[in-house]
């Protein structure tokens, strides 16, 4: 199935939800969402047949500078074809529901994608850090990230 | 075979109280800096947390900083076993953003060396996972054979581990005179010590016994979890990007997807999963054969292509290769500079990692070295 | 200078060898160092290698111990991070004196390739534990792992153990000469208690009067099962 008969089927089901289907030079193609009914929507692409994403590639945490973002690798191992999924976030209030009852391999991209960015992702089973320490300062790959001084009294920058 | 007699405790006249154990980060059986939060009944494992990051190493910042030939110095460090896969990825994506189509000669090899690192990355995977289970002596074989692997990448490249081989648009320098030699002496050396290693390790009877019927892993519950590479494949799924979306010329070769066929036990226990790196070392060895016969023989400038500065247009691109832990991927995104504007990192066992907690319940304390030295994990890899 | 550098023979005769106690010691702390089984990063590859068949590092009297408590050195075999920074302080509190620190490859030496970007890099193992030997590298090839080996076995040998009472000033005579009175009452009480257990040995063992010849052990049960 390609891109644009996913996004006739996720259109029909979804309606407002699905914004806009991108495909461009030097672009995979992918399907920009609304984050709310982002569980909803991957549930469907992983349950209805012709679609059976049951494959979660990456999952990655954006900054676009202005806004933050999830951007969902997919991939179906049965059907072989592969699907972009864009949402973007307000950096005010970066919440998005978790997907990780849809993908078990969600766990740990999105504790990730929150210790790197902040993204916070609702009814997520064990929402802390796991890659910085637990007690680290700041979400380090944010674009206007700054270094704390000092760490457990050892000195951070050069 | 198939047989298998396990030991039931009754833990009724012994008074057990739950137990939670630190195992690391400093621990010989850990694969690196890795810490695993055990709760343990007895013997029993109950509950295991991974705590990672031990090494995270900021790779994903510092790529941001760096203009992109800069960047493949880092990539080599991710996955530092088999850096010559790692950077393939990489040089590819960047590549395709570019639309530079790389000589024939070149993709050749690309191919050998990517194989051998294969090769050379089971090898250790073997190695070490015998060597958690006790057996010391095939440690010291697959290591010398390793070096010669390492030679002729010295030769190639100048480095030992780490190489900055493979550059945008071409190879950093070309392959030494003797190269096709060396290959298929290393080959014939390769299933000379395989074949000693199966009789003394792979075909032993309290190996088998040590690792069959623990840690298994059902073919959905890997899919569900994003396993990759021999993890997935020892689960019976045959989910190979060599044969299912084959990248550069992969399509010219004849090999097998190798998969775990639940021989010894149950389907998808440890000893599924180290089969299919043993059978895998003889796949490699079969692409490598093909690849020096199909080579062209006249000289190429392996730097024609490179650009002086490379600047991709703008874009986002998802390029990914079967690397010999699983599916290595890089999501670049390009604003349109010298520099990514963001590097993600589909790293393999950060992913086959955490199905660890899932498959080691149940099991004795003992088992779970031995089920996480068959996932085979770099730690490099898992925190970046 | 190591014990064995001193060829001369002043007295002429076969199997007559003059040195020092000091040089006997050092020799032998140089020729079996143990190190610390313990890896970190892209470096302790390169360190599996040296310890295999090819480079053999065990022909140094190296061993690997999996405890520090029965460690001579560490060696630091890759990126420090923050989060790792506290362990290893721990890790080099627990071993026991004298201990000696070698840092393998440009990570632990100064933070190497992520000396600038790296948020959670310490930019050197030297800014929380005390190094005596940098193996320069990214990483060090064997050689000059072995290198760095033999430098680590020379500081050993010129190190000095003991020290002359000359050099010492009034408190630590003072502290030296308590503990040698302390050691001089352990031994005093030490031989008065072998010479009761020799008497106990003779009147026929040790008696304990809780022993009644009837120890019991509730062992689990343990059944085996086929499994088809």
């Amino acid at each position: 199935m390609n891109s644009n008969e996913i996004f006739d089927k996720l259109k029909s089901e979804f309606g407002d939800d699905i914004i806009s289907l991108t495909e461009e030079k030097n672009y995979d193609p992918y399907i920009t969402v609304k984050r709310k009914n982002i569980k909803q929507i991957c549930l469907f692409l992983r349950d209805i047949d012709g679609l059976n994403f049951d494959y979660l590639v990456n999952l990655t945490g954006m900054d676009w500078g202005k806004e933050l973002g999830v951007v969902y690798h997919l991939y179906s191992i049965s059907l072989k074809h592969r699907i972009v999924l864009k949402v973007f976030l307000s950096k005010e209030n970066p919440v998005i529901p978790s997907v990780e009852r849809c993908w078990k391999s969600a766990n740990w991209h999105e504790r990730e994608a929150w210790d790197m960015f902040g993204i916070q992702f609702e009814n997520h089973p064990n929402h802390i850090r796991i890659l910085c320490p637990y007690d680290w300062e700041g979400h380090p790959l944010r674009k206007d990230y700054v270094e704390q001084e000092t760490y457990h009294g050892m000195r951070v920058p050069v | 075979m198939g047989q298998r007699k396990t030991i039931e405790i009754d833990y009724g006249a012994v008074d057990t109280d739950r137990m939670r154990l630190n195992m690391g980060p400093q621990h010989p059986s850990t694969h690196g800096v890795l810490r695993l939060e055990v709760e343990l009944e007895g013997e029993i494992v109950t509950e295991v947390v991974p705590h990672i990051g031990y090494l995270h190493r900021c790779f994903e910042k510092t790529c941001e900083f760096m203009t992109y030939p800069q960047v493949i110095p880092y990539v080599d460090r991710l996955d530092y076993i088999s850096s010559m896969n790692n950077e393939w990825p990489f040089v590819m994506g960047v590549e395709k953003l570019l639309g530079i189509q790389i000589p024939e000669k070149i993709e050749y090899i690309r191919v050998i060396l990517a194989e051998l690192n294969r090769i050379a990355n089971h090898q250790i995977a073997v190695a070490t996972f015998g060597m958690d289970s006790g057996a010391f002596t095939p440690f010291l074989y697959l290591f010398r054979d390793r070096e010669m692997i390492l030679d002729l990448f010295e030769k190639c490249s100048g480095g030992r581990l780490l190489y900055n081989y493979f550059w945008v648009g071409g190879l950093q320098h070309d392959i030494p005179p003797t190269f096709k030699e060396d290959c298929l002496a290393i080959i014939k050396k390769v299933r000379e010590t395989n074949a000693e290693v199966n009789n003394l390790l792979i075909k032993n009877k309290i190996f088998i016994e040590r690792i069959t019927n623990i840690g298994i892993l059902p073919a959905d519950v890997a899919i569900n979890f994003g396993c990759s590479g021999p993890v997935l494949r020892g689960s019976g799924v045959p989910y190979d990007l060599r044969k299912d979306e084959p990248y550069s010329i992969y399509d010219r070769f004849d090999f097998n997807v190798i998969v775990g066929e639940g021989a010894m036990g149950t389907l998808g226990d440890c000893w599924d999963r180290n089969i299919v790196r043993v059978n895998e070392m003889e796949e490699s060895c079969k692409i490598i054969e093909q690849a020096i016969a199909q080579m062209p023989d006249e000289a190429v400038d392996v730097r024609a292509l490179v650009p002086k500065r490379v600047k991709t247009p703008k874009g986002e691109i998802y390029c990914k290769t079967e690397n010999p832990k699983g599916e290595l991927g890089f999501y670049i995104v390009s604003d349109g500079s010298t520099q990514p504007y963001r590097m993600r990192t589909r790293a393999t066992s950060f992913i086959n990692l955490s199905v660890l907690p899932e498959i080691s319940k149940g099991y004795m304390i003992s088992d779970l070295i031995m089920i996480l030295g068959s996932i085979d994990i770099v730690l490099g890899e898992v925190d970046r | 200078m190591g014990l064995l550098d001193r060829l001369d023979n002043p007295y002429e005769i076969d199997g007559f060898f003059l040195g020092t106690v000091e040089d006997l010691l050092n020799w032998g702390r140089s020729k079996s160092d143990w190190y610390l089984s313990f890896g970190l990063a892209c470096c302790a590859i390169e360190f599996m290698a040296i310890n295999a068949s090819h480079f053999d590092l065990m022909r140094f009297g190296s061993i690997p111990r999996a405890t520090p408590r029965q460690a001579d050195f560490i060696i630091i075999s890759g990126t420090v991070t923050l989060k790792m920074a506290d362990r290893i302080k721990k890790l080099y509190e627990q071993m026991s004196e004298p201990k000696y620190v070698m840092s393998m490859g440009s990570c632990s030496n100064s933070g190497g390739p992520y000396w600038e970007h790296g948020y959670h890099v310490l930019k050197g193992v030297d800014r929380i534990i005390p190094v005596d030997v940098y193996v320069p590298g990214c990483p060090p090839r064997p050689e000059a792992f072995f290198e760095g080996m033999i430098k680590l076995q020379n500081l050993i040998n010129n190190q000095a153990i003991f020290r002359k009472r000359s050099s010492m000033s009034a408190e630590e005579l003072a502290q030296l000469e308590e503990r040698n009175q302390k050691q001089k009452e352990y031994m005093e009480r030490a031989a008065i208690e072998y010479e009761n257990y020799q008497e106990t040995l003779k009147t026929g063992g040790m008696q304990n009067p809780d022993y009644n010849g009837k120890y019991t052990i509730n062992l689990p049960k343990i059944r085996m099962i086929d499994h088809e």
